[in-house]
């Protein structure tokens, strides 16, 4: 039987966070259960499309996930249970912001089947926080990760950001020293990018967002992977860390190119190599899956040379890089034949290395992967 | 003498301030004459080429010929010839200008007399033409149609008494402007039966029928199968068709004296049907040809240049294109070092160069690289041979120069007379030298300068108005060689002369100019892998230097949720970037470098 990732967006918060672009909304709590039940009808239409299909993790996104109450929730849960076949190691993940966890959720989703808790913090300090537009301060984080633990959860992963405005660099010490003191099992690290029609794109355009400099922003990202290696974690892509065998097999879904379908608003789905999303128009989701219509927009129909294109620069992201063996016996060449003059270039420039059974980026190549990625493109 | 079909011909231009509206106004006596449907006429049809349309300027002439009935019920013949409206083309406005009698004057109602309109009016008053001054824009809040009819009489020293008050936007009182004109501007006069003597005002290349030349018949007649010589170059032909302007072509029988039509004559090249040169019979030629021809001499060289070099040959043609309608614009082959093979073209002027440039883009879909500008420039070398160079790379080594020269013009600026400082200024700026300053009366002044001309060819006319608010004028011309001292400027990244940007300037100039390049290329340059110096040499003398450090992050943001695509639109826009570098040396440069080293504005 063939595998599929399910990723699930609930695209709610109680607040939009200044750095966020994502798809979600802060003030339709109105229509949150309307839209869990087209969600839930969305996922129930799909049974007979996947019915050859084993499920190996399931993501629920947003937004935030753990703003639904125990009844939105619990529908969801029960329609996936109903829809879908399992894989007996199903990784289940539910995103989750500290300001809207509570002991019942908690104990819910462990009693559930949800097995990776993925808590949003960012940082440790309550002025980053609040420049962040985070709802949350420290100490309700620290509470719940302890509830988390207290319920059951032996995976959880903390969400990380540095080059944030104001940050030092002994905050973004501190953020990690505490973190690696609570000793969750995965940790994601991402430097702040200002992104388009957000709060902080605002400020940064009038000069009022007070960034650190590339210096300052590279001794963080530096010391970041130091320190983690250095108390028990790994790097295992790009951004993320973790302790062995706890390595999010949901988003390693995305970087080996495999497939999965996504519900929900403008939520992405990779089968048979065709990528297609949802509609971000949220009113137009809600009419459609009622009428028994589908919202969804084919992006792009890859071909052969397309998907191997991808599976380049989506495998690079990851530490362990392109699996020479899992290439050929998927495509049926080795990489070399695509790629001789690119793999050849970058290696001389020393952003790629190359052994008997990978393709990786060299550290300098992961500090500038996308001069990497545009080579795997193709014209 | 004149015929009484010359007395119901009336030959004129529209002169006119940018914007004041004098292409709007054409439309509507067009469209009043009724040779044309509104349906039929595109807006502003005299402008038909997109560019001069978006830049509000005219570039190559368009001449139409309208019927109008007068009150009394005459039939007049109306030749409304068109005019550029560039410093760069003062010679093909003369030209036009000199094919008319007459000369209507758009002021703006709110406006007044500006500095192009009194430019464009002494054109005019040169070759003797009756002015008809119309007050445009009287529909606006701001209009002050008495006020400017005083400015009209005070400041021109015509009567403005009679100006007709319109709205070319609206079609006001157009009767107003056409009776004016009938009224006003003198008939053209010559002897229809005498020999042939015709005035070319413009031409350009058709496929099918070879050079059409737009002519202004001064004496005599022509028609299909008449032998005609080229005055100044001596060429002979034979005519196979002659025309007039509805404004599409309508052949005629023949074009006699007063007329103003085309000529086909089977001519393959623009050379040989030179603006300004004279029309006559070939076997009975006249003995003087009509005053105030020249021959177009470019002024300005740079190299154009593919962005990709395998397009080489599609250059050559488009080039070859455009040069059979224009006899200014020369060309030949050439090589840099940086970026392979391209031509040396030579332009009227700046404006010229860019019309041309983004002709050779727009109308043949090409992606160019133009170097800097430059000036011809005369080398004596230490054994007395003397050379010409325009592109600073065969400058010849330094050991070898006795000394340089560079070519000035005499330029005459007109100009209220509150702006003098300012102007005094640049024009001190520019290493200008006063040679005179006339007062025109107590208002306007005229300040006579020699100036080197490769501080002209910059942005010495957008400076000079923005010193004025625009109220200057400026006209140049040529006027010999005067030693200088000269330097040759090499710009180097990461190490390497890009010979691309090498460039000719005053030794007095050298050190600003090699620190604004220096700041514009590091602007525009993107980070490579490695840091990159940029340095300004003069010989091994680095003058200015600046740095782009490494690039030490190039990480996209997370891969949330699965959104592939977008990652992949991030990636490849990021590649097309790159593709449209240019590979100079070891560094990666974008076309807008050779632009940011075109373009330099001292005040920064």
């Amino acid at each position: 039987m063939k595998k599929l990732g399910v990723y699930i967006h609930i695209p709610f918060c109680i607040k939009k966070c200044h750095y966020c672009d994502f798809q979600s909304f802060s003030n339709l709590e109105h229509i949150i259960s309307e839209y869990v039940d087209a969600l839930c009808m969305e996922i129930k239409s799909s049974k007979e499309k996947f019915k050859r299909y084993k499920i190996k993790s399931i993501f629920i996104g947003g937004g935030t996930p753990s703003i639904l109450t125990i009844k939105d929730i619990d529908k969801i849960l029960s329609v996936l249970y109903s829809t879908f076949e399992m894989d007996s190691f199903l990784e289940f993940s539910i995103e989750s912001n500290p300001g809207t966890l509570t002991k019942e959720k908690v104990k819910y989703y462990t009693k559930s089947g949800i097995n990776r808790l993925s808590i949003g913090l960012q940082a440790w300090q309550d002025q980053l926080l609040k420049k962040l537009g985070r709802i949350h301060d420290k100490d309700t984080f620290v509470k719940n990760f302890h509830l988390a633990r207290e319920y059951g959860f032996n995976n959880i992963n903390i969400d990380l950001m540095f080059s944030l405005p104001n940050q030092t660099f002994s905050h973004w010490e501190e953020t990690l020293s505490n973190i690696v003191d609570l000793n969750p099992e995965h940790i994601s690290s991402y430097s702040l990018k200002i992104e388009e029609n957000t709060i902080f794109e605002k400020e940064y355009k009038s000069g009022r967002l007070n960034l650190p400099n590339e210096e300052e922003d590279r001794k963080m990202y530096e010391y970041t992977q130091g320190f983690l290696e250095k108390n028990g974690y790994h790097r295992y892509e790009i951004s993320n860390f973790s302790k062995s065998n706890y390595e999010c097999e949901h988003n390693k879904i995305y970087w080996k190119n495999e497939e999965y379908i996504g519900f929900g608003l403008g939520a992405h789905s990779y089968i048979n190599r065709i990528r297609f999303s949802n509609t971000n128009d949220i009113k137009e989701y809600i009419y459609n899956i009622k009428q028994d219509k589908s919202s969804n927009i084919i992006e792009e129909k890859n071909s052969l040379k397309d998907e191997i294109a991808e599976t380049m620069f989506l495998g690079l992201r990851m530490m362990a890089g392109i699996d020479l063996k899992y290439f050929e016996e998927r495509y049926k060449k080795s990489p070399f034949e695509i790629y001789e003059k690119q793999i050849l270039k970058l290696q001389s420039q020393g952003l790629l290395k190359v052994d008997d059974k990978n393709i990786q980026l060299t550290n300098k190549g992961i500090d500038l992967s996308n001069q990497v990625f545009v080579e795997f493109l193709l014209d | 003498m004149i015929s009484n079909r010359q007395k119901r011909i009336r030959n004129f231009s529209i002169i006119a301030h940018i914007d004041h509206g004098k292409s709007t106004l054409a439309d509507r006596l067009i469209e009043k004459t009724g040779l044309l449907t509104k349906r039929e006429m595109k807006e502003q049809i005299l402008d038909s080429m997109d560019l001069e349309r978006e830049r509000g300027i005219t570039i190559k002439l368009q001449t139409t010929r309208l019927v109008y009935k007068d009150k009394t019920g005459e039939e007049y013949i109306l030749n409304l010839i068109d005019t550029p409206g560039h410093v760069d083309f003062t010679y093909e406005v003369s030209r036009s200008l000199a094919a008319c009698e007459g000369a209507v004057l758009v002021v703006d109602a709110a406006q007044g007399v500006e500095a192009q309109t009194l430019a464009n009016v002494y054109l005019a008053l040169d070759q003797n033409l009756e002015i008809v001054p119309v007050i445009n824009k009287i529909d606006l809040p701001s209009a002050r149609p008495e006020e400017i009819k005083h400015e009209i009489e005070e400041i021109i020293g015509i009567d403005a008494s009679e100006a007709p008050l319109v709205s070319a936007k609206s079609g006001l009182n157009m009767e107003d402007v056409l009776e004016a004109i009938v009224k006003h501007v003198p008939a053209p006069t010559g002897d229809e039966d005498g020999t042939l003597k015709a005035l070319i005002f413009d031409s350009y290349y058709d496929s099918y029928k070879g050079i059409i030349a737009y002519l202004s018949i001064k004496q005599g007649s022509v028609k299909r199968g008449d032998k005609i010589l080229m005055m100044a170059t001596g060429k002979k032909f034979e005519v196979t068709e002659v025309g007039i302007f509805v404004p599409g072509q309508v052949p005629v029988d023949e074009l006699k004296a007063g007329d103003v039509g085309y000529l086909t004559a089977s001519i393959k090249n623009v050379v040989d049907v030179r603006v300004g040169d004279t029309v006559t019979s070939a076997d009975h030629p006249v003995d003087e040809p009509l005053p105030g021809y020249q021959k177009a001499v470019p002024m300005v060289y740079c190299g154009i240049y593919p962005a990709e070099g395998e397009k080489y040959g599609d250059v050559r043609d488009a080039l070859e294109k455009l040069q059979v309608n224009d006899a200014a614009l020369e060309f030949e082959a050439e090589t840099s070092n940086a970026l392979g093979f391209g031509f040396r073209c030579g332009f009227l002027g700046l404006l010229h160069m860019e019309i041309i440039q983004e002709r050779l883009e727009r109308e043949f879909d090409l992606d160019l690289i133009a170097t800097s500008p430059s000036v011809i420039y005369r080398i004596t070398k230490t054994n007395d041979e003397v050379v010409m160079i325009q592109n600073p790379t065969n400058l010849p080594p330094t050991e070898e120069i006795s000394f340089m020269e560079e070519p000035i013009v005499a330029a005459k600026i007109m100009l209220p007379n509150e702006y003098v400082g300012n102007v005094m200024e640049l024009c001190q700026d520019r290493r200008g030298n006063m040679k005179n300053m006339e007062y025109l009366d107590e208002k306007r002044v005229t300040l006579h300068y020699e100036l080197p001309l490769n501080e002209v060819i910059y942005d010495f006319f957008d400076a000079l108005k923005s010193k004025t608010k625009g109220y200057a004028s400026l006209n140049y011309e040529l006027n010999g060689y005067s030693r200088s001292k000269l330097v040759k400027m090499e710009i180097l990244l990461n190490k390497d002369i890009i010979d691309a940007f090498s460039m000719i300037v005053h030794e007095s100039k050298a050190e600003s100019r090699g620190r604004i390049i220096c700041e514009k290329l590091k602007e525009v340059i993107p980070r490579h892998m490695f840091a990159i110096p940029i340095q300004a040499a003069i010989g091994n003398k680095v003058i200015a230097r600046e740095n782009i450090s490494a690039l030490r992050k190039d990480v996209l943001a997370k891969c949330y949720g699965g959104d592939i695509s977008r990652k992949k639109k991030l990636l490849q826009k990021q590649k097309e970037g790159k593709k449209r570098m240019r590979q100079l040396g070891s560094v990666e440069v974008p076309q807008e470098a050779f632009m940011a080293i075109l373009k330099y504005d001292e005040d920064k």
